[in-house]
Order: structure tokens, then sequence, then C-alpha cells
């Protein structure tokens, strides 16, 4: 039987992450340091994943573009079917919610053990001792400047993902001309838009439950992996969980 | 000065400082020594701010700290220099960019002075040579000198200093030890020393207190504690039977 605590328990861990981010979105206290701090965590969390971002989403375009031609392309069918799909399938869920997905494991992961590494050996304290507000310090310029880089992510996904249809096109399975019909065929500008608007939620539960795993991290290496893990589980059950609702709104 | 009175804390139904009162003079080298989970960490977390004690006062030159607000704890922290048991410098940063930090966060220095004043710290700990290091590529002495040198960084006017020679030999050890008292005395700081090493405790201490059990068992100087009659105290002392006979043959003496 379930005790009443336990049921209780994810309640008093969000009321922990509401607090943890009252503070953290207090007023910063020397902005010169906070701005270093940003301009860190934007080529840390930012630039840094362009590589894979650019690997995957050239792949996985690849793919459902093959995917499409084999499994929905028919004599019935027109031929920018493939082409339009392909876009459908990137524009509204690949390049915002599943790169999220993606990325919440690299730089969810990454947020938690460095945060958690830091409080396991009291460089946390260390800063609180000096009187800099070590949550504002540590992840304010995380939550900025994941949701400042998440939509240059989105971006190069959509477009490293057309590559690589376009690169299946190359290989003789359908003709550039079928694909780029079908990309432009019914193009809606606001997709774009709603990817983009997506990915900052995502980027914002990315950072923000991240840095609440790492930063309340108690006891030492193996606690920090768990954290680590746990970051990841919970921000991709955020994401799915968000991805609804803010599909349901924006559609 | 810090004065603490009558200083509890207990953690669920565990009672691990009960009622200690002491007073820590400036320009001395104060020591906290007793077993380990006796109580001192969790002391001077209590001092330091980061546990806040169940009942009693903190009194750092008379302004109660619990009784601060957000802001006054903000200003009296920035009077404060700690050193961490595992040195707690920031990895991502070279040496000389720790020993800047606080600098760079509360002073009003131009960058030219800001420099300078962490160069004249890293001077201070011998470690001039090594400000462009990462703290991983330190030895553990080095990195605790780091330390002293980031925690003097803003001329404090409380040191606390959580087990400074832990994992270090005892000839490095001693090293850290003359550092703290050299400082102490140089910048007349109240500086309070965590320590079970024995060493430091007959070398620096100049007030020494000893908790057993969560309570202040005995206070006194390192002179004092040869001729003890305290049990507790020199059970802990001369707790290997080389040091028991030891002291047996200067007692004949």
């Amino acid at each position: 039987m379930i005790s009443l605590s336990t049921m209780l328990r994810p309640i008093a861990t969000f009321g922990r992450y509401l607090q943890l981010m009252a503070k953290v979105f207090s007023r910063p206290e020397r902005m010169r340091m906070y701005w270093k701090q940003y301009v860190k965590e934007l080529q840390q969390l930012g630039v840094d994943s362009i590589g894979i971002v650019l690997m995957i989403s050239f792949f996985i375009g690849a793919v459902i573009c093959i995917q499409m031609k084999v499994n929905i392309q028919s004599p019935w069918m027109p031929r920018f079917t493939t082409g339009y799909t392909t876009r459908e399938i990137l524009l509204l869920e690949f390049s915002s919610s599943i790169m999220c997905l993606i990325l919440s494991g690299k730089v969810g992961s990454n947020i938690a053990s460095e945060l958690g590494t830091m409080r396991v050996t009291q460089q946390i304290d260390a800063l609180d001792i000096m009187g800099v507000n070590s949550a504002s310090f540590l992840i304010l310029p995380k939550i900025l400047g994941l949701v400042t880089m998440t939509p240059v992510l989105v971006t190069f996904s959509i477009v490293a993902g057309l590559g690589g249809a376009y690169a299946i096109s190359m290989a003789g399975i359908l003709t550039a001309e079928d694909l780029t019909y079908g990309l432009q065929h019914s193009f809606n500008q606001w997709y774009i838009w709603m990817s983009i608007i997506k990915s900052l939620f995502f980027a914002f539960i990315i950072a923000s439950v991240s840095s609440f795993y790492g930063y309340t991290v108690e006891g030492g290496s193996v606690e920090v992996g768990r954290a680590s893990t746990d970051s990841v589980v919970h921000c991709s059950m955020l994401i799915l969980f968000a991805d609804i609702f803010l599909t349901q709104l924006l559609s | 000065m810090i004065e603490l009175r009558h200083i509890t804390k207990t953690f669920a139904d565990r009672q691990v400082l009960a009622g200690i009162s002491a007073t820590f003079q400036g320009g001395q080298t104060s020591l906290i020594i007793g077993r380990s989970g006796s109580g001192k960490t969790v002391l001077m977390k209590c001092i330091v701010g980061l546990l806040t004690p169940t009942s009693g006062h903190v009194l750092y030159d008379g302004r109660d700290f619990l009784a601060m607000d957000k802001h006054e704890r903000a200003r009296l922290r920035r009077e404060v220099g700690m050193i961490f048991q595992s040195a707690a410098l920031f990895d991502s940063m070279s040496v000389m960019d720790n020993v800047m930090f606080p600098l760079d966060m509360f002073s009003a220095m131009t960058l030219r002075d800001r420099q300078r004043r962490a160069r004249q710290c890293l001077d201070r700990v011998n470690l001039s040579e090594a400000g462009h290091k990462r703290p991983s590529e330190l030895s553990g002495g080095m990195q605790k000198r780091a330390a002293i040198a980031r925690a003097i960084a803003l001329d404090p006017k409380y040191l606390f200093c959580d087990e400074p020679n832990s994992g270090l030999d005892p000839k490095t050890s001693l090293v850290i030890d003359e550092l703290l008292h050299g400082i102490t005395h140089e910048y007349n700081m109240t500086t309070i020393i965590n320590t079970h090493d024995m060493n430091s405790v007959m070398g620096i201490g100049e007030n020494i207190i000893f908790i057993y059990e969560g309570q202040k068992e005995w206070q006194g100087v390192s002179a004092d504690i040869m001729g003890s009659t305290n049990k507790r105290l020199t059970d802990f002392i001369f707790a290997s039977d080389l040091l028991k006979e030891m002291r047996q043959a200067l007692t004949e003496k």
C-alpha cells in the first residue's frame, strides 16, 4: 500500500522546485559576472551541441524521407507526398520535440552532473559563504543560455533534416523536383514559429529541471549519477507532457 | 570577535549540538577539536550560516547573525573567508581566476587593481607561479594554499577553516598551519579552525575548544592540554598507546 508521504512526495518536490526558481529569478548582484557566465553557457550548452544536432537531424531527415517513400508512396498518391510528409514531421515534431528530448539527454545530464559535482565538492557552499546567490549565479545563465540557443538549434535541425532528405533524392530514391515540390506544397509558415515557440518551453524545462536535480544533490558521486539520470527521465516526461498541451494550444 | 551563545542543533529527533557557548577573539587562532561525529562541522556550519541553529545566537562583533535580514547577511559574508576540507576551488576556472572571483564579484576596484591584489594573495601563499593552472593540476597542499589566497582576497575579518590539513602529509600540514597562523596575526582576523590534527593543536592553538558529543567539554590553550585531567580530552588526545607512553614518560620526568 502506498503511504501518504509517498503520494505527497511529488508535490513536495514541485514545491522545492518553485522555491529554487524564486531564488534563481531574484535580482542579479553583479551584471558583468552574470553576462560572463551567460556567454560561457551559450558556448557550453548551445554552440557545443550544434554538431550533434546537425548530425542526428541529417540522418533522421534522410530516414524519414526513405520511410515515407517506401511506406506511403503508392501509384494512388501524388509524387510530392514524400516531401510533404517529411517536411511536416520535421517541422511539427522532430526538430522541436524530439530534438529537445535528445538535448535533454546531452545538455540536461551535463547540467545536473556539473551542479551536482559542485554541490558535493562544496563549491556551491563556497559561493554561499562569499555572499553570492549561488542559485541565481549558477542557474539563471544556464536557463537564459539554453532558451537563447534552442531556437537556433531547432532552425539548424530543420535545415539539416531537409538536407538529409535531399541527400536521399541525390541517391536516386526520389527526384529532387518531387521532393522540392512536396516541401513547398501547402507550406504554412506558422509551423516554423510553432516549432520555435515549443522549443522555448522545452529549453526552460531542460535547464530548470536539470539544474534543480543537480543543485539539490546530497551525498557523493552515486547521488550525482542518480541526479543526472533523474533529470533526464523527468525532463523527457515533462517535455512529452508539455508537448501535448502546446501542440493543442498552438495548432 | 565571534561569540556563541547556547547554540543547539537538532536533526529530526537527534540533538547534535547541546547549548554550546564560546568566545573567539580577534587576532587569535582558535581551534575546535573533537572526534569525528562530535559536532565540530555542524557547529562551524551554524557559525557561518550554512545551517540554522535550532536555538542560540551567533554574534559577529556584537551583530547577531541569526537576527539579520538577507541583505545584512550578504554584507557580513563579504567579511568572511572560508577554507573547506576539499578546498572547494572552482574547477572551471584557473587559480588566478579563483582568487579574482570574490574581487570581481564584490569589489569596486579597477581590473588592474584586482589583478594586483590577486597576485599579492598568491604571492603570500607562495603560489605566484601557479596562477595560470587549473585546480586539478595542483597538489592537495597547493589547492589548500590557493583556497587560502581566495579566502583572504577581500581582506576578511573572520576566517573559517574546516579540517584544512585533511589528506595532507605532516610537513605540508605544518606549512598550512603556519600560513593560517601567520595571516591571522597579519590581518588581525578572528580565525576558527576545525581539526583533529594534534600537530595543529600543539603548534598554533591559542584558544582550543574540545567538543564531546555535541557539548563543550573543555576550553584552554595548547600548553594546558598536556596537564589536563579531563579524561575525555586525554582519551582523545592520547588515543594511541605510543602517545600514552610518551605522556607517561613526560609526567615521570
